[in-house]
């Protein structure tokens, strides 16, 4: 319903949190949120497009069976990198260090975080763990395998692990720090009138990833620093020959590492979240349901960390225990996906470029989420564990998953951190390339893994060829898909549509102040009285 | 931008996140809870691994454990809940405004402190000249069952002390279990290590908090950098609790085997 | 570039149909599902488009509807639970009259001996049509072993061995991968599983020059290594009678109940005083670094085959021998096969 009046064309806000201070010393000393989101920004940045480059490598070794272009310790190096890359300094930190750090905040209606300098500390200690994981790279590489199952990482090979180890560890501190930051905030500094059942389901999906973080961090620290004392001093906690169980390393480490897959898509299911709402401009379907099936996957993902471990020399009863639970643990990511879809239900949709993403997200994680059924069904897994499926699987939750949701929240936030719009054709393209080049990558991966492709095999059988040299094609597909955002970001920085307060027309605090919003985020501090997502008001808020 | 017209949201130490002092002091003590139970994640991995490993070599723990000094490790439990007596005084006394009492129970906090540390330094070094470090890095290498001091083949040597204990034991089973023990040393050394080195911060916390504390910044209005210095401090008592029965007192009522 | 390929495995073994039967059917429940959500969203962007005319519907949700799209999946899941379960189990109980073989996995290489003496790298045959079991063991870091043509994988794990089991029914070669990363040449960890018909197997193993069996290999060495001096059938002995011992219940003096099976005989030469059987003295000494992977082998199967005993019942010792030390075989000076710790700052030997 339009109006006679003019609308008027938004303009930046005269001054916000990016002009407030200028200078070096002003962003690396900075205690505001949303500068320190800013850092973390360049910083993950950087390690997704490093891991990206060991990914590329790989799928160009691979399009011969022989083992042509690298040496294998060359190539045990480029998987065990590339994934360390991508889980620990891109994936773990992504949305909660970025996306997270910079909205929860306002989102809740506070000025910033409980603890900035503990924030700005936890960048730093991200840096130096980058640096050690950087060190290590720069010393020749490490060829583990990101998972450092010993006794193979502790005995038996020269790269220099304890660097990696470290570094690993180090980083986790910093995400240690950032989940309790965000756990304080929620329980302690929430506006007048934000109580629980008002917070936006992104900051409940952030608050169960904090859960996680803070409870499941801990444990690989200890494990990586016993791998770290056994290899420098030849001791034996996990070595047989010196009386070890190399097996305890496994449930040592994967009590970690099975929540922290955890900690990657909860943030991405909670921007999903935000996202359809907004473009099918609907309260989201059930509330209370997407809400709690976070807190059950934080808590279920603790106690089915075993299910890496069916063939692994695991009693039958544990495995069939932990595949039980494993089944239980799906449960309430299905129901978020059934809950998205209903939140289309008669909505209005616009398919701007985040709910593009959010789409993509939901059909892949899908499928994704499915395959890890194949996998807890015990007698299947026995023949798919350790194969390409597994790789197939993975990667359509974490890239088809966590990343497409990453993309679709920088595009959907973007205005709000910068203050200008990114085009939105170049956008779309960029959304369609990802989404073609991703599925041509990665389906072709679960056929390889059921035909017995091991994982992190250097040469391969010739009869694997046609899927792998398929597999290639998707890579340099993808490759371009999210080389182009990093471009269009960058021109809109300077070249960008002004974007105003609010270009989506969004509900949530963080639309309700500028863009970008001024350093202590509100001018006045909110009071709520509206439920979430409240887009059935739209005529009180003069919307059309 | 608070409204309230208490002087405390005035006080200088009200960081600019917060709305009061009672909503800073909550919520910085909710953090140092949650701080702690991170803590408590990663010793009680450690303490799992060391489970585990004590009932698959329970013989091997028995004798390591009977070769480190039990009077030393009581000694440093009392130390320890004497240090922790003295940080609860601080705390009361930051919170009354005493300012000479809060800094000389921190010092007192810190001399036990430093007292602990000593000993263990000692603990440490007998360990070191015994041969009983793992691994064979460190000094001479681990040897528990003879010829780690070239004069005196008894120093250090469990397999001996085993078959002190119980001389129907032969020899080959004895320096069995002796090489065994280098599992339970190793745990001794990773989880008395990583109890010092949080000792250590604490000190650290200890000497910032005695600063601040002689500066007479902490009173009724605000003392919360003293109550959660005390949490850490107890934290680490605490675990130090858990340590001593776990590596010093196994199977110490039994008289021999 | 090699245009062969196929899209689905060889079934070479009688549980490869059951595991593709569930997979068949897992793909088809996540075509189902995916299709499913994949068109509700395409179906509901389009119908669902923003128009200036029409506005979005705001529905307060449905408990009952949640409840239900909770419930079915769970249910879905029980099933597939119940039926992977139901394979695996099978695939981890081994029948009683399976032919057995050992394997060992070491960096980067598998070597299979039979029960006649034959040794093979690299290369398994087997017979058709009846099972197979092989025990395996690591001499160094964790490998897996992994034949896709029988659906089969078990990690190899140093110092405790761990089998699997498979029926191949169809005469073939068929790949053998190594499935756990394990260094350097962990992709070049391959080689042939070879199923004959039973008549091909009996002639393979009648070829090939013939060492004897293993079990008399383990008997050569239960000599050789000193064992008799200890454990002979007479009640003199200053160590239990093997006899009839594999597959019992042994009451240790801690008045545990083990059973004597391949880890345990392992484990007692290698670290003889972790299970002291009960009525004898601890000792025994160890012959870990004494005694390489391949003859302890042997010495089990050897072991396997002692037959029933009739007097001197194993456990039912009541007064042990006086022993005195000097009687105990010293090891230390016989030939040392190289095993153990070795520092980390060198790649892995290989014995």
């Amino acid at each position: 319903m339009s109006t006679a009046t003019t609308i008027v064309k938004p303009v930046m806000p005269e001054r916000h949190y990016l002009n407030d201070n200028y200078g070096i010393r002003s962003w690396l000393l900075t205690k505001d949120h949303k500068r320190i989101a800013i850092l973390y920004l360049i910083t993950i940045t950087f390690f997704f497009f490093l891991g990206g480059i060991f990914a590329a490598l790989i799928r160009l070794h691979l399009l011969t069976p022989n083992g042509e272009l690298f040496q294998s310790d060359t190539y045990n190096k480029l998987f065990t990198m590339h994934g360390v890359n991508m889980i620990f300094f891109f994936l773990v930190p992504s949305v909660p260090a970025t996306l997270g750090n910079f909205l929860l905040p306002i989102m809740i209606g506070t000025k910033d975080l409980a603890f900035p300098k503990i924030n700005l500390l936890s960048w730093y200690i991200f840096v130096v763990g980058a640096g050690f994981a950087l060190a290590a790279l720069v010393t020749g590489g490490v060829d583990t395998g990101w998972t450092f199952y010993a006794p193979l990482s502790t005995g038996y090979l020269r790269t220099h692990v304890i660097l990696l180890a470290v570094g690993v560890l180090i980083a986790g501190f910093a995400s240690i720090f950032t989940g309790l930051n965000f756990i304080v905030t929620v329980h302690r500094m929430r506006a007048p009138g934000m109580t629980w059942g008002r917070l936006p389901l992104f900051v409940w999906a952030n608050y169960a990833t904090s859960i996680i973080m803070i409870l499941g961090t801990p444990v690989i620290a200890i494990t990586l620093i016993l791998v770290a004392l056994e290899r420098g001093f030849h001791i034996g906690i996990f070595d047989p020959n010196l009386g070890g169980d190399p097996v305890l390393f496994q449930h040592m480490f994967w009590f970690y590492s099975h929540p922290a897959v955890y900690i990657m898509i909860l943030p991405g299911m909670g921007v999903i979240s935000e996202i359809v709402t907004c473009f099918s401009r609907k309260r989201v379907f059930g509330y209370s349901f997407i809400a709690f099936s976070s807190i059950a996957i934080a808590v279920f993902g603790f106690v089915v960390w075993a299910h890496h471990m069916f063939v692994a020399g695991i009693s039958v009863y544990s495995a069939l225990v932990f595949s039980v639970l494993s089944y239980a643990v799906a449960i309430p990511s299905a129901v978020k996906v059934f809950n998205w879809t209903a939140t289309m239900y008669k909505g209005s949709v616009k398919l701007d470029t985040p709910m593009l993403y959010a789409l993509a997200f939901i059909g892949l994680f899908t499928i994704g989420g499915m395959t890890g059924l194949f996998l807890a069904a015990l007698g299947l897994d026995i023949h798919i564990h350790d194969t390409y499926f597994v790789i197939a699987h993975f990667h359509y939750v974490m890239v088809g998953g966590m990343v497409t949701a990453y993309l679709g929240g920088l595009h959907f936030w973007w205005p709000k951190i910068t203050g200008r719009m990114y085009p939105e054709p170049p956008a779309k393209l960029a959304a369609l390339v990802t989404f073609i080049g991703f599925n041509l990558t990665f389906f072709p991966q679960f056929i390889l893994g059921y035909l017995g492709m091991p994982r992190r095999y250097w040469a391969y059988p010739p009869e694997f060829q046609v899927l792998n040299v398929l597999s290639t094609a998707g890579a340099s597909i993808l490759a371009v898909g999210f080389i182009l955002p990093l471009i269009y970001f960058a021109w809109s920085l300077k070249f960008g549509e002004i974007a105003g307060d609010n270009p989506w027309q969004a509900a949530g605090l963080e639309w309700e102040t500028s863009s970008p919003p001024p350093t202590h985020n509100f001018d006045k501090p909110p009071v709520v009285t509206k439920e979430p997502y409240h887009y059935g008001d739209e005529e009180a808020d003069g919307v059309h | 931008m608070s409204t309230s017209q208490t002087t405390t949201d005035h006080h200088p130490a009200l960081a600019h996140q917060f709305d009061s002092m009672e909503q800073q002091q909550n919520a910085s003590t909710f953090g140092m809870w949650v701080f702690l139970l991170t803590e408590i994640m990663m010793f009680g991995g450690l303490f799992t691994a060391y489970l585990i490993y004590r009932i698959k070599f329970y013989p091997a723990f028995v004798a390591g454990s009977t070769s480190i000094s039990v009077s030393w490790g009581f000694a440093n439990t009392l130390v320890l809940i004497g240090s922790s007596f003295t940080m609860a005084m601080a705390v009361w006394a930051a919170q009354r405004g005493k300012r000479q009492m809060q800094v000389w129970f921190l010092i007192g906090t810190m001399v036990l402190g430093a007292a602990f540390l000593g000993v263990k330094a000692k603990e440490y070094t007998d360990k070191y000249q015994e041969c009983h470090i793992p691994g064979h890095v460190i000094g001479k290498g681990f040897n528990t069952w003879g010829g780690c001091s070239a004069s005196d083949n008894k120093l250090g040597n469990i397999a001996d002390e085993i078959r002190e204990k119980d001389p129907n034991i032969p020899e080959g089973a004895a320096k069995q279990t002796a090489h065994q023990t280098e599992i339970f040393f190793s745990f001794y050394f990773a989880m008395t290590g990583l109890h010092a080195f949080h000792m250590v911060i604490g000190m650290g916390l200890m000497t910032w908090l005695t600063l601040r504390a002689s500066r007479g910044e902490f009173g009724p209005q605000y003392y919360t950098p003293m109550e959660l210095g005390g949490l850490y401090w107890h934290f680490v008592d605490i675990v130090w609790i858990f340590l001593f029965p776990l590596l010093y007192l196994i199977s110490r009522h039994h008289h021999g085997v | 570039m090699n245009f062969n390929f196929q899209i689905f495995p060889t079934k070479a073994s009688d549980m490869a149909g059951q595991v593709d039967s569930l997979y068949l059917f897992l793909v088809l429940l996540t075509t189902f599902f995916s299709l499913l959500i994949a068109l509700l969203i395409l179906f509901f962007a389009i119908k669902y488009r923003r128009t200036p005319e029409r506005k979005a519907e705001q529905i307060h949700g449905s408990t009952l509807l949640e409840i239900v799209w909770s419930v079915i999946p769970l249910g879905i899941s029980m099933v597939i639970f119940a039926w992977g379960a139901q394979i695996y189990y099978h695939m981890e109980r081994a029948p009683a009259n399976a032919l057995e073989i050992y394997g060992v996995g070491k960096q980067w290489m598998w070597k299979f001996q039979h029960p006649g003496g034959q040794r093979e790298i690299n290369e398994l045959h087997v017979p058709m049509g009846r099972p197979v079991k092989v025990t395996l063991i690591s001499q160094d870091v964790i490998h897996s072993f992994f034949v896709p043509a029988f659906r089969v994988k078990q990690d190899v794990l140093p110092n405790r061995y761990v089998f699997t089991w498979f029926t191949a029914t169809v005469p073939g070669t068929y790949h053998l991968f190594c499935s756990q990363y394990c260094g350097t040449k962990h992709s070049g960890m391959v080689g042939s599983v070879v199923v004959m018909t039973q008549e091909d197997y009996a002639n393979w193993l009648a070829s090939g020059k013939a060492e004897g069996s293993l079990a008399s290999q383990g008997e050569k060495l239960f000599q050789q290594y000193g064992c008799t001096t200890c454990h002979r059938p007479d009640s003199g002995a200053r160590g239990p009678n093997l006899d009839g011992l594999y597959g019992r219940s042994v009451r240790l003096e801690d008045n545990r109940v083990v059973l004597a099976d391949d880890n345990y005989i392992r484990e007692s030469i290698l670290e003889p005083n972790a299970k002291v059987v009960s009525g004898f003295r601890s000792i025994m000494p160890t012959f870990r670094g004494v005694v390489g992977e391949e003859d302890l082998i042997s010495i089990t199967e050897y072991i396997k085959h002692l037959s029933e005993q009739e007097l001197n019942p194993l456990n039912n010792r009541s007064t042990p021998t006086q022993i005195r030390d000097n009687e105990v075989p010293n090891i230390q000076q016989q030939q040392r096969v190289p095993q153990g710790p070795r520092p980390a700052t060198e790649p892995g030997k290989k014995p």
